[in-house]
């Protein structure tokens, strides 16, 4: 890993420190959250395979019923029975946060006339074919939204996810590693100018020892003389 | 309060308008590309689409799958399913977990 490009002084050495600790505590956190997401994400996205299914094959039903109510009926008379829909839709959402993801949460209600059912037309021109679709599709429809909301959440944590292991992976072998390295180095440094001083002043005390015998000597030699 | 879209051929979509759902049928895939960018900007919740729509615009779809809202689910068209939506969980978890570990095998 290459080191940064810093001054080796014992100010960048005690900020580096502090970056490193802040780098492995933030590392620490990000894989607890990795964890857990992951462990919600699977869940979830298990979840929604399982749904997908459900609604993929109830649809092809659904469709199936549909096309037998066609089959009997002609296709305009069929249209204009649909044309006009008794009940109303209107979706309510609430966000969930699951490990600072928001995801969202469907609710929905419909605004039916008085009456119970949902055939939006009279039964003496339809077949009894149609009837069996749309209350076929109605029953549908609850695990339609189920699947809407459970496929936008793994969508989301999916995102969620990725970031997060990307950023995990960047801490631990890019961040976290390259200031160990470079603080290593400023160390280093600062331990050989130490030792580089050191040799120096002791140096320079042996001239100064040096000069002061030869000054004294200089003066018992003048005495004897 | 949001509304509940959903667009696709006619064929397939027509039945859904019994339920209250706002039906959007498009034919082509200009069509179908505005009709999508108009209903994310009006409130719409949840824009169901058929399989055999989706293959054209996909583009589109992405830009809103990090925002909450609008969820665009991919649902059969009445040609049977094509295995797109199920393609679509196994990217997911392709992206997030970097292999697809859950559903693998069956592709």
């Amino acid at each position: 890993m290459e080191r940064m490009k810093v001054n080796p002084t014992r100010m960048m050495l005690t900020t580096l420190k502090r970056r490193l600790a802040t780098a492995t505590r933030g590392h620490k956190l990000m894989k607890d959250k990795r964890d857990e997401l992951m462990k919600t994400f699977l869940e979830v996205a298990r979840e929604n395979g399982r749904l997908r299914q459900e609604v993929e094959s109830g649809l092809e039903d659904v469709y199936r019923s549909f096309t037998v109510a066609s089959a009997i009926m002609s296709g305009e008379v069929m249209e204009e029975s649909l044309m006009f829909p008794k009940q109303g839709v209107t979706l309510d959402m609430e966000k969930k946060n699951i490990m600072s993801v928001e995801v969202p949460i469907f609710t929905f209600q419909t605004e039916a006339d008085e009456s119970a059912d949902i055939f939006p037309y009279g039964f003496a021109r339809t077949s009894g074919e149609l009837d069996t679709a749309v209350s076929g599709l109605s029953d549908m429809f609850p695990k339609l939204l189920e699947l809407a909301a459970k496929e936008k959440e793994t969508a989301l944590l999916a995102a969620e996810l990725e970031k997060t292991r990307r950023r995990v992976n960047a801490l631990e072998y890019v961040v976290i590693p390259r200031l160990e390295v470079t603080i290593k180095y400023i160390t280093m440094k600062l331990d050989e100018d130490e030792r580089g001083n050191q040799t120096r002043l002791m140096k320079v005390k042996d001239m100064m020892l040096e000069e002061a015998i030869r000054q004294r000597r200089k003066k018992d030699e003048e005495c004897l003389g | 309060m949001y509304k509940i879209g959903i667009m696709g051929d006619r064929e397939s979509v027509m039945s859904f308008k019994a339920l209250g759902l706002d039906v959007f049928p498009s034919e082509n895939e200009e069509d179908a590309r505005k009709t999508l960018h108009r209903l994310a900007k009006e409130k719409y919740g949840i824009i169901y689409i058929t399989e055999n729509l989706i293959h054209a615009m996909e583009k589109d779809i992405d830009r809103y799958n990090d925002s909450i809202i609008p969820a665009i689910i991919p649902i059969p068209s009445r040609q049977g399913a094509s295995g797109m939506g199920m393609m679509n969980v196994k990217k997911s978890v392709e992206r997030a977990v970097g292999a697809d570990i859950l559903f693998g095998g069956d592709k």
